[in-house]
Order: C-alpha cells, then structure tokens, then sequence
C-alpha cells in the first residue's frame, strides 16, 4: 500500500486540480480542504502518540490571524506564510512544554483549554482585534508578484497543493525515522521508550511543534482564500472539526488527511445545499457510518479497493 | 489587604452567594460527565446534547403541565421526572446501539462518535423544538426572592438560584457519595474505575455497569438542564456553550472523582462571579486558569489518582 | 458487496465532484425565473431571527409569484446558512453565483458574514442586499458599487432610543452597560458612549459588563447592578440572551431599581409577553411595530401581518420585515432597471445602478437608498406597555425619529459624527405620533 501512495497522491491532485478548472467555485471550497488538510496532518502525527489534541484550531486561528494582522504591513503572501509557519512554531513550543507533560484527556483538555483562551481574546481584545467582526485581508502580492484576482486564487491554490506534496512526504520521511517510529511508542507503553533512553517528552514535544507549524500553515492559507478571518476559526468545535476530519481520511496514511478534509468540505458544501437547515445532522451521520462500517476511514476504504492494506 | 476587605467585603459576601449558585450548576452537569468518563473512558460530547435536551423536555412538560392546569408546585418533581425521562429513554439507546460497538476501538474514535452525535442531536432539538427561546420559569417564579440585607440596602436573590440549585447539588453529591461507597452496584462501579482489567477478571459483568452508568450520567446531564430551565430561556446550541465548560472541570477534578468535580465546581463558580464584581473581562477565562494552575500543582487533577505506570 | 476498480472509482468521485457545475448556466437575457441567495441564520443562538426571516421570505416570495413575479419573472429563494461561519460562507457565496447562477444575494445577519461577504459584490459583480446586518463599517470604511442596504444601521439605531432616554428622563446620572460580548455589543456600546458623552457629558458609567455570547446566567451581574443602583441599564442583547437576562432581572425586582433601554427589544416581546415590566424603553431597529399608529399603507401593513401570523401562528419580529424590506427594494429596483432598459433585461451593472438612490415604498413609510449604499429607515422608540390588543407589550409614547437626522452623513465615520452632536438636538429631533 505505501509504494501506492504517492501514485494515489498525484491522482488525487490532478483529480483536484480537474474540478477546481471545471468549477471555479470548487477551487476555493478545494484550497479550504487543502489547507485543512495540511493542518490535519499534524493531529495525525500526534494521533500516532496516541493523544488526541481537542485545542488545534488553536494554530489555525493563530496562522490565520497573524496573517491578517501582519499583511497590511509585510504585504507578501510567501512572506507572510513563513511568518505564519514560524510564530505557530514559537508558540507550539510554548504550550507544548506545558502540555506535553500530560497524557491522554488532560493534553486533549489542556489543548481545549489553551484553545478557548486563544478564542477569548480574540473576542475580548475587540479593539485590537475587531472581536466576531474580524479582519479583512486583501488580495496580496507573492514573493514580490503582485497578482489580479482570479491568478492571485489560483495561485493560492497551487501554493496550498504545493505545500501539501512537500509536507506530506517530509511527513513520510519524519514517521519512517527514529523519531516518528518513537511515537508509536508512546502509543503503546511509554516506559519501554524510556528504558530504551529515549526521552518520551521530547519525542512528543518534537511532534507537538511540528503539528503547531502545519496548523499555522493551515490557518495562514485559510486567511489568505476566504480572505476574512473571525474567532469563530479558533473555537472548540473547530478543533473537533480537525480530528473528524483526521479520522474521516483514516489515520492510515499521509493521504488521509487530505481525503478527509476533501470529503469533509464537499459533503459539507452538498448537505448545505441540499438541506440548509440539517447539514449537522448528515456530516454527523456520515462520519458516524464512517466509523461504523469503514473503520481506517477512507483511506482504509481506498486501500481495500486497491487490494492493498490499509495499515 | 485589611482596607480592601473592609471596602470590598459585602460585595465579596454577595459575590460568594451568586457564586454558590452558579457552582452548584456546573457541579451537576459536570458530575455525570466525569462518572461516564471515569468508568467508560469515553469524553462524552453529547452530554451537553442530554444537558440541552433535558432542559427543553423539562421546559415542554412544564408547560404542557401548566396548560392543563395542574398546580404551580407541580412543577418541581416535573423537572426531576423529566430529567429521569430523557435519561432513562436516551441513556439505554446511546450506549446499547452505538457505545457498545466501539469499546474496542481508540480512544479518539470513541470520542468522535459522540461528537457525531452531538452534530445530529444539535439538529434534532432544532427540529423539534424550533428556534424560537422556550422558557418556562413556574418554579423559579412559585419559590419567591429572599432579600439579603447589603449595608443600608437589600439585595432581593430568588429562592430557586439561591436554596433550590445548590441544594440539589448537595444532595446529589452525598447521594452519590453514599451509593458508590455503601451499595454494591456502586462499589463496583468504583472497582471498574480503578481498574477494569482486574474488576473484569474478578467476574465484574463490565456490559451490565456501562450500561448503568452511562444511563446514570445521560440523567444526571437532563438534571442538570432540566434545572437550569427556569431560569433561562433555551435556544440552538445551549448544549455547546455548557458542554466545554464541563471539560474543564473534568479534567480539573480528576478521572471519575466525584469529589473533585465538587469542588473544582465550587472554584469555578466563586471564581467567575469574583471575576464579575471586580475584573467582569476575565470572567470567561477563569475556570481555565484554575485548570491550568490546579493540573500544574497536581498533574493527575486535584483528587486524580497517579496510574501505576505499567511497563 | 461489489469492488470497484480504482479507475471507476476516481471515475465516480469525478462525476459527483463536477455535478453542480453542469448546473451553472450562463445569465440568459431574460431568465426564467429570478433566483436569490439569501444568507440567514439556520442553525445556533441567532437561528431565532434566521428561521423567521426565512418564513417571510418564502411567504413573501409565494405571494408576488402568485401576483404574477417581479417584472413578469417568478422569484425563487435559495438560503444559506451563515452558521458554519466565514471561510464556508463565503464559499457558499461562490457557489450561489457561480455554480447557482443567482442574480442578486440577501446578505447576512451577522456583522462579520457581512464584512467578510460584502467585497464579493465587488468581486463577482452582482447585487447584494445587505439585508439585516447593522455595523457601520461597511458603507463608512469602503464605497461598493453592486451592495446597498435596504434598512437601518447601528448608528440610528443606538441614537435613537438615546435621543429618547435624554428627553424622557433629562436627570439621569448613571448608567451601567450589559452587553453581549461579540461586535454588537461593543460597537453598540461605543456609538451610545460617544453620542451620550457629546449629548450629556457627566452622566457615569458604573459598571460595563460585557457576559460571554450565550449566557444563559446572569444572576451575577443582576446582583452587582441591583448593588450599584444606577439610573439606567443599556442593553443591546437580543434572543434568548434578553429573554433569560430580562426574565432573571424582573424576577428579583432590578426593574424598580432603574431603567432599561433595550433597543433590540421588540424580537423578544412575544416570547417574554407579559414577563416584559412596564415603562422601559424598547427599540425595534427601524419602525416596524405591530403597534404602529399611522402606517403609511395601513392595508399592505396589515395583510403581510395578518398572512404571516395566520401562516406561522406568531406575530413577524424585525428580521422578517427587515427581509421584507430587501424583497420590496428588489422588485422596485429590478422593475426601473426593466423600465430603463424599455422592458430589456438589464445586466448586473445596469441592475446594480437601478438601486443607486432607489426609494422604494414599505408598508409603515419609504427607504431611501442613499448614495453610498446605506438605506433610511425612521427609527420608532417607545416605552414599554399592555393594551388589550396584543398578549405582549408593545411600545407607548412613541416618537419617530426621521432616517436623515439620526444618521452620520456621507462620507463620516459614525463615531467622529457622534462626537460633534449638541445637546440641543435632544428636544429638536423626533416628533410623537
């Protein structure tokens, strides 16, 4: 099934890159399920320690406010990206040191806790902030570029798919070394690691700041397609939304998230559509039957198809 | 110190009063949630979906009552009998068709269930009872104010929010203190929170106690809404709002500690109303800065047990 | 179970994929029926205006298609729930005008849907009606060519009940502030700040409490403001907030203590009915009351009334004559784009300029769509009342505040226009009725 993977991957990018030309509305929902999918990736890497963080929308926010913040002054989306990438690193790490010293529902609720916080302010600082108002980002130059609208929209999508491939397989290789193979450790019996001499908290932490990074990826490229960021994107249930989304796209694969968070966005969109009044309801049946029926999510539900397995 | 006391000190006084109330609140939602977690090891999202359906049954059979013209005191056990209602209906239905089939699986699936849930229940209290705030308040109303000298002036408190709320609390607490200690149904329970390995070996029918349980936290939620219900009107998403609150305190007190839910209750309601009187903008935050200072003093929550750590 | 090979299957996720957008066809010259995004509230706390605003709109929507449509072109309503928040809604934006094919959009309850949403008219070029939402930085921070507001904004609607309170009351020396904590009530809370400082400079805020969105406990604060005594309690809560706020304060007698103003009051009156105490100043965000006492049109006043209680058994709230202000401005504004055009169908720009300056008639007066987008709408104020007509109170001594007198001109901002007000236009603004 691994050798598989970056086959799926090319097929699932140029399937996205198929409909984001034959809808051009599609392309947007598309770049919000890319960069969620790059956020996800994080809680799959510490999924793979077992801990379940329920506070991610956290770095989501985070990503996403700093660029809302920082463009009417740096005003270069590259830029602004790093930046996004580098203070959602400082700040993972921050919490991280707190947070990874807990295990199981104390770091999911822990991560809740930071995450609520983080909504607070952003609600209660209104002057700086606008509280639920939000803040507007306009249409940005990259690296230097400066663009028209529909090339600035597409050009965000490439990034958002660039950046997915690159992560994606440098997650690839980060669970394939040493340090990745730890976390599975933790997983199981945490002790053993430590025996071994393997610092299990710093193995965690490592984990934790790299999926603060993806988040503030997320996030930033979130701001930099719907172009309006508000406190809602960093309030609990938007962090259940990225572990649904992780465990809807199977935590099997690097390929999940994004077959997650695709899946997710699209029968989120169609359940609008179609039902403007219950959309709750089929996201929640779906994920239900996901669960019930499909264990391994739907990368496990690919992987079957192909012959392979999904684990 | 001595000034600011002589200055502040009535309103202190008040703000312990209003505290009181509002613990006693928390406390009852967050003690079925803690008791389901303790035992089933599963965070229950849709406890906040049986807290808000609760309160709605509660509020509709209160009126129904009303309409018919039964008299005003009624109206008490009616909230109780409601919330009996909801959780002997709902409890039994959740677990026996939907918890029951993935106690085998992680942790993270088992949450996510209930997050399903709570989407599809957010929608089904839409359905049923609409948007519009339902309110029914007969009890609050029937109990009369109680006016509380303040200096020269007096403050008017309902009976309700000042004797009825934390007197349920209280005897919730020394009932359920009392069943897990001195009946055997509620030692066994204890025994499969401490260690279900060893309780299942001992012959314990583990099914039978999820159940029970499960059923006991899904009434012990309603409780708490139905109570809540005349005082405040019920819209969508009242469940949300409650739910995360009752994380905090989870996490707070210490897996299945009944106790500790008691009095991280207790902090967090006196916390609060203090924030009200003297720095109203840090009111949302204090119940997490508690988490957080309690979990940094006592990493297993405040009358967690530290796991034997297993190799 | 049969297996799908991995070309069928891609093959199959393509095909649901790319299904709406074989939906999407080009703007015909003259479409056959006039399709309208409408973004509402359909699920969380502010679903109580959304699903009513919904029922008006339907009900409306049937009744002109019944009448034979706006300029011969049956409507057609597609809603869209502005609950998931922005990055989806404004997604659904998209995918209402260029995957639907909408030729205009109703937009938003929320603020920050329509601060977020507002520039797409820009963008994709069609007509938004900025149908409910009140904050004044939309038409005062940018100037759009294709989005108009066909009501009110938080402006008139905070000075108003302001003016009111100053004329009625002239001794008040205190006044405490529970808001809800999200943009409205901060920003109702700056515009009231501003205009009473400038109005009547020296009146104290004692307390300015801002409880969390959603609340559904405020025994605190009713103690803290019970303790504090102040003149007047300024509240611009709505929902299920006000209800529960109201229902907790009357209980423990804060109402004898003080004074509320409530400018988003009336959405609120049928639920609390006779919960609601006497002698309070209630607002509706326009001058819509069931109550009004001369409306401009009695008879279309009272059939859209009566057709919707007898429809949905409730009396409409604001939200629902606030969307049945958008659909009015679209028929009047879509009729003189096809008048213009000598009975042609007019493009998106052409429609768009039909609305600029368009007064159009509602059933209690007209709104004036100014140049810059925003529309005047009279603001009535009352106090709070029972009479045998209604299970609920409506307002008495009401005073009707003209649009123009109770909004910042062109080109300024609110709060600067605010701060040059003289205490002489409390007895020189508004007239009885």
């Amino acid at each position: 099934m691994k050798r598989y993977e970056p086959i799926l991957g090319v097929l699932l990018a140029a399937g996205l890159v198929a409909a984001a030309i034959a809808a051009p509305w599609l392309r947007f929902v598309l770049t919000i399920a890319l960069a969620k999918g790059i956020a996800v990736m994080g809680i799959l890497l510490l999924l793979r320690a077992g801990q379940v963080s329920f506070g991610h929308a956290l770095y989501i926010g985070f990503g996403a406010y700093t660029v809302a913040f920082l463009a009417p002054r740096v005003n270069d989306g590259a830029v602004l990206l790093l930046a996004a990438a580098a203070g959602a690193g400082v700040l993972g790490l921050m919490v991280g040191l707190f947070v990874t010293r807990y295990r199981q529902i104390f770091f999911g609720m822990l991560n809740l806790a930071m995450c609520m916080v983080f909504y607070s302010l952003l609600e209660k600082l209104y002057h700086i902030t606008k509280g639920s108002d939000g803040i507007r980002v306009e249409i940005m130059p990259i690296a230097g570029q400066a663009l028209d609208r529909v090339t600035y929209e597409w050009t965000v999508f490439g990034i958002a798919l660039g950046l997915a491939f690159v992560l994606a397989f440098l997650l690839r290789l980060y669970l394939a070394s040493p340090m990745g193979e730890a976390l599975a450790g933790i997983k199981t019996r945490e002790t053993r690691l430590e025996f071994m001499g393997v610092p299990a908290r710093g193995v965690l932490l490592a984990a934790y700041v790299i999926s603060a990074v993806v988040g503030g990826i997320g996030g930033a490229l979130i701001a930099m397609t719907s172009r309006h960021v508000t406190p809602l994107l960093s309030y609990w249930t938007a962090s259940g939304e990225l572990v649904f989304i992780a465990i809807l796209g199977g935590a099997g694969g690097v390929l999940g998230p994004f077959l997650g968070a695709a899946a997710y966005e699209l029968v989120r969109v169609y359940a609008a559509a179609s039902f403007a009044d219950a959309w709750q309801m089929i996201l929640g049946a779906v994920l239900l039957l996901v669960i019930l029926f499909a264990p391994g999510g739907l990368w496990g539900m690919a992987a079957r198809a192909i012959g392979g397995r999904g684990r | 110190m001595a000034e600011w006391f002589q200055d502040n000190g009535l309103l202190l006084g008040l703000a312990l009063l209003d505290g009181l109330s509002s613990a006693g609140l928390i406390f009852l939602v967050a003690v079925g949630l803690n008791l389901v977690f303790g035992v089933l090891r599963i965070v229950n999202v849709a406890h906040g979906s049986l807290y808000a359906i609760g309160a709605y049954s509660a509020a509709s059979i209160g009126i129904f009552l009303a309409s018919r013209g039964l008299p005003g005191w009624a109206s008490i056990p009616a909230l109780v009998l409601s919330a009996a209602l909801v959780g002997a209906v709902l409890g039994p239905l959740i677990e026996r068709f939907l918890l029951r089939r993935i106690y085998a699986q992680e942790e993270v699936v088992q949450l996510l269930v209930t997050f399903a849930l709570f989407m599809i229940l957010e929608d089904v209290q839409k359905l049923v009872w609409g948007v519009q705030p339902i309110h029914h308040d007969q009890a609050m109303k029937l109990l009369g104010t109680i006016d509380i000298p303040f200096g020269a002036d007096f403050i008017p408190f309902t009976n309700y929010q000042l004797f009825v709320l934390p007197g349920f609390a209280v005897v919730t607490l020394v009932g359920l203190a009392w069943f897990l200690r001195r009946t055997l149904t509620g030692r066994v329970i204890v025994a499969v929170t401490t260690d279900r390995e060893a309780a299942t070996a001992m012959g314990i029918d583990a099914q039978r106690i999820f159940l029970l349980t499960f059923t006991f936290g899904a009434m012990l939620a309603a409780l708490g809404g139905a109570l809540s219900s005349p005082t405040a009107a019920l819209v969508p998403g009242v469940g949300a709002q409650t739910i995360v609150l009752s994380f905090a305190v989870v996490a707070t007190a210490g897996l299945g500690q009944i106790e500790g839910a008691a009095l991280t209750s207790l902090m967090m309601g006196l916390g609060r109303s203090i924030a009200v009187y003297f720095e109203p903008e840090l009111e949302v935050v204090v119940p997490y800065i508690i988490m957080v200072l309690v979990l940094l003093v006592r990493p297993q929550g405040l009358f967690g047990v530290i796991e034997t750590r297993r190799v | 179970m049969t297996t799908l090979t991995r070309r069928e299957t891609l093959a199959a996720g393509f095909g649901a994929v790319l299904l709406p957008a074989t939906l999407s066809a080009q703007p015909a010259p003259r479409p056959a029926e006039l399709k309208i995004g409408v973004t509402t509230f359909l699920s969380g706390p502010a679903s109580v205006f959304g699903v009513p605003s919904r029922r008006a709109c339907e009900m409306l929507a049937e009744q002109i298609n019944a009448a034979g449509g706006i300029a011969g072109i049956p409507m057609r309503p597609i809603f869209v729930d502005e609950g998931p928040g922005t990055d989806h809604l404004v997604g659904e934006i998209r995918r209402l005008v260029q995957s639907e094919g909408v030729h205009a959009i109703f937009q938003s309850i929320s603020s920050g849907s329509c601060l977020a949403c507002t520039p797409l008219s820009r963008e994709l070029n069609k007509v938004m009606l900025l149908w409910d939402c009140g904050t004044q930085r939309i038409f005062e921070e940018n100037r759009y060519d294709y989005a108009f507001r066909t009501q009110g904004y938080g402006t008139s609607e905070v000075l108003a009940p302001l003016l009111y309170l100053l004329k009625t009351k002239p001794n008040i020396r205190t006044l405490a502030v529970v808001n809800q904590d999200y943009a409205w009530g901060r920003d109702s809370w700056e515009l009231w700040k501003t205009a009473m400082d400038a109005l009547k400079p020296g009146v104290r805020v004692v307390a300015e409490m801002f409880p969390r969105f959603g609340s559904t406990d405020f025994s605190t604060e009713i103690t803290r403001l019970l303790a504090l005594r102040p003149d007047v309690i300024y509240s611009t809560s709505w929902g299920g907030e006000l209800v529960t706020f109201i229902r907790q304060a009357t209980e423990r007698r804060l109402h004898e203590r003080t004074t509320f103003v409530l400018p988003v009051a009336e959405a609120s009156l049928q639920i609390l009915g006779r919960s609601m105490p006497e002698g309070h100043i209630i607002g509706t965000r326009g001058d819509h009351w069931n109550n009004h006492p001369a409306p401009a049109n009695p008879e279309l006043f009272n059939s859209f009334v009566n057709a919707y209680r007898q429809k949905f058994n409730e009396y409409p709230i604001y939200p629902c004559h606030h969307m049945a202000q958008a659909v009015w401005a679209l028929k009047a504004g879509v009729e003189k784009a096809v008048a213009t055009k000598g009975g042609a169908w007019p493009s998106d720009a052409e429609l768009a300029a039909a609305f600029r300056g368009l007064t159009f008639p509602t059933p209690t007066s007209t709104i004036t769509l100014r140049e810059d987008g925003q529309g005047l709408e009279d603001q009535i104020v009352g106090v709070s009342s029972f009479n045998d007509r209604f299970p609920f109170a409506v307002p008495k001594e009401m005073m009707l505040y003209p649009a123009a007198q109770v909004s910042a001109p062109i080109g300024q901002k609110s709060t600067d226009w605010l701060k040059t007000l003289q205490p002489a236009m409390i007895e020189s603004t508004g007239r009885s009725i």
